[in-house]
C-alpha cells in the first residue's frame, strides 16, 4: 500500500462509515476514544495534556472538567449553529461565535460550581478558566459543524472526544510519575522525553486503527 | 529595547514553539508537509500581527476585567477573515489546513503576546513583537516540517530530494503523528545539547 493511501486511512476522520443508529454511535464512541483520539492523533489540547500531567490527581480533575464542558459546548455550539446561524445566514461568524459560547460557557460552569458544589470547585478550580482555550473543544464543535451531525451525534462525539482526552492524559500522569524515578540522559530531561514518551503512546494508539469501525 | 531587538527575539531567544512551547496543536500537526507548513505559519503570522496592533492600539481603552474575552473576539475576527481570503484564493491549502485554521483562535502564542506585550507597548512594538513571533513559529514549523517531510516521503516542498528507492520505502512513521511527537523530543534535546555547549563557553 502506498504510504498516502495508508495514511489517509489512518489520519481521516473515518469513524463515522458504515452502519448505521446505534452502529454508527458506537463507531463514534470508538472512533473518539481510541482511534481518532484527540490528543494522540489529532493534535488537539496538547497544551493542557503536557501542562496537566504532571500529577495523577491534577489530570483526573483536569479531565473531568473537559468532559463537562466538551459535553456542554457540543450541545451548545449545535443549538447555536442550527437555529441561529443557519437560518440567519451568518454561518462565516461561526467561530467567533462558537469561541464566545464556550468562553461563556467556562465561566457559567465557574459560577454554577462556586455556588453549589464547593468542595467540586476547589479540587477544579485553577484548570477550569484553562479550558477556554484548550483546543479540543473548540475542535470538537468545528468538527460537528463540518461533519454536519445532528444533535445526539454532535453530543455522543463531544463526549466521546473528551474521553479520549481524558484516558491520554491520565495514562501520560501515571507514566509521568513513573519518570520521575528513571535515569533520563540529560539532554532529553524535562520536556523533550515527555514529547518522546507521548509518541510510544501514539505509537500504541496507532494500532486501533485496525479496529476499522 | 529597540524595535530590531523586539523584532527578532522571536526568532530565536524567545522562540515560541522550543522556547515557550505555545502553540503545539497547529505546530505537531501540520508539520507533515512543507507546504502547510508554510501556509500554516503564514495565516498564524497575519492574526498574530493584526490582533496585537489592534490590541496594543485599544489597550488604554479595554476595561481590564474583560480584556480576555475582548483579546479573543479581536483574534476571532482576524482568523474569521484569514478563513474567508484563503477559502477564496487558495482552496487546496484551505482545505489541507483544514480545522486548524479556526482552531489558531486558541492557539496560545497569540493570545500569550497579547497578554504578554501587546497590552504593555506602543503599537509599533506590537507590529515587530507580532512579526518576530511569526517568522519565529513559521521557521520552527518549516525546520520542523523538513525532517519529517524528508525522511516520511522522501521529499522537500512536494520535490523528491532523497531519490525514487528512499521514497518508495520511506520512513513513514516520520509524517504519522506518533514521528511528529517523538521527533519534537529529539529536536527539543539537541536545541538543550547546543545550550549545554553555549553555556559551556561562556
Amino acid at each position: 500500500m502506498s504510504p498516502a493511501i495508508l495514511i489517509s486511512s489512518i489520519v481521516s476522520s473515518g469513524s463515522t462509515g458504515g452502519g448505521s443508529g446505534f452502529a454508527q454511535i458506537m463507531g463514534l464512541v470508538i472512533g473518539g476514544i481510541l482511534i481518532n483520539n484527540f490528543v494522540l492523533s489529532r493534535f488537539l489540547g496538547i497544551c493542557p495534556f503536557l501542562g496537566v500531567s504532571k500529577q495523577l490527581d491534577s489530570a483526573v480533575g483536569m479531565g473531568a472538567a473537559v468532559v463537562f464542558v466538551m459535553a456542554m459546548a457540543g450541545t451548545m455550539c449545535f443549538a447555536l449553529w442550527e437555529l441561529l446561524l443557519v437560518p440567519l445566514g451568518l454561518q462565516y461568524l461561526s467561530t467567533i461565535v462558537f469561541i464566545l459560547v464556550i468562553a461563556a460557557l467556562v465561566q457559567l460552569v465557574e459560577m454554577i460550581l462556586l455556588k453549589y458544589s464547593p468542595a467540586l470547585y476547589k479540587a477544579l478550580g485553577i484548570y477550569l478558566p484553562l479550558i477556554t482555550t484548550n483546543c479540543a473543544v473548540l475542535g470538537v464543535a468545528v468538527i460537528n459543524k463540518d461533519a454536519g451531525y445532528d444533535l445526539l451525534h454532535s453530543v455522543v462525539n463531544a463526549v466521546a472526544g473528551a474521553l479520549g482526552f481524558c484516558l491520554a492524559l491520565i495514562l501520560m500522569a501515571g507514566l509521568r510519575e513513573r519518570l520521575e524515578y528513571s535515569d533520563v540522559p540529560a539532554a532529553l530531561r524535562g520536556k523533550p522525553i515527555t514529547f518522546i514518551l507521548a509518541g510510544v503512546m501514539s505509537i500504541a494508539f496507532l494500532g486501533f486503527a485496525g479496529l476499522g469501525v | 529595547m529597540t524595535l530590531w531587538r523586539t523584532l527578532t527575539n522571536g526568532f530565536y531567544t524567545e522562540n515560541p514553539i522550543f522556547r515557550i512551547s505555545l502553540g503545539m496543536c497547529p505546530f505537531l500537526a501540520l508539520s507533515t508537509s512543507v507546504q502547510n507548513a508554510i501556509g500554516m505559519g503564514a495565516a498564524a503570522t497575519f492574526v498574530l500581527v493584526w490582533s496585537n496592533a489592534a490590541i496594543s492600539a485599544l489597550r488604554n481603552v479595554i476595561p481590564d476585567k474583560i480584556r480576555i474575552p475582548c483579546y479573543i473576539v479581536f483574534i476571532a475576527t482576524f482568523v474569521s477573515l484569514v478563513d474567508m481570503v484563503m477559502a477564496a484564493y487558495a482552496p487546496p491549502l484551505h482545505k489541507a489546513l483544514g480545522i486548524y485554521i479556526p482552531l489558531i483562535v486558541v492557539n496560545c502564542i497569540i493570545l500569550g503576546r497579547a497578554e504578554a506585550f501587546a497590552n504593555k507597548n506602543t503599537v509599533a512594538a506590537s507590529l515587530m513583537d507580532g512579526i518576530g513571533m511569526g517568522i519565529g513559529f513559521t521557521l520552527a514549523m518549516a525546520l520542523m516540517a523538513t525532517i519529517r517531510e524528508l525522511l516520511g516521503n522522501g521529499t522537500w516542498y512536494g520535490v523528491n530530494i532523497l531519490g525514487r528507492d528512499f521514497a518508495n520505502q520511506p520512513v513513514l512513521i516520520a509524517i504519522l503523528p506518533p514521528g511528529a511527537f517523538i521527533l519534537m523530543g529529539f529536536v527539543l534535546g539537541g536545541f538543550a545539547i547546543i545550550d549545554r555547549r553555549k553555556g559551556r563557553a561562556a
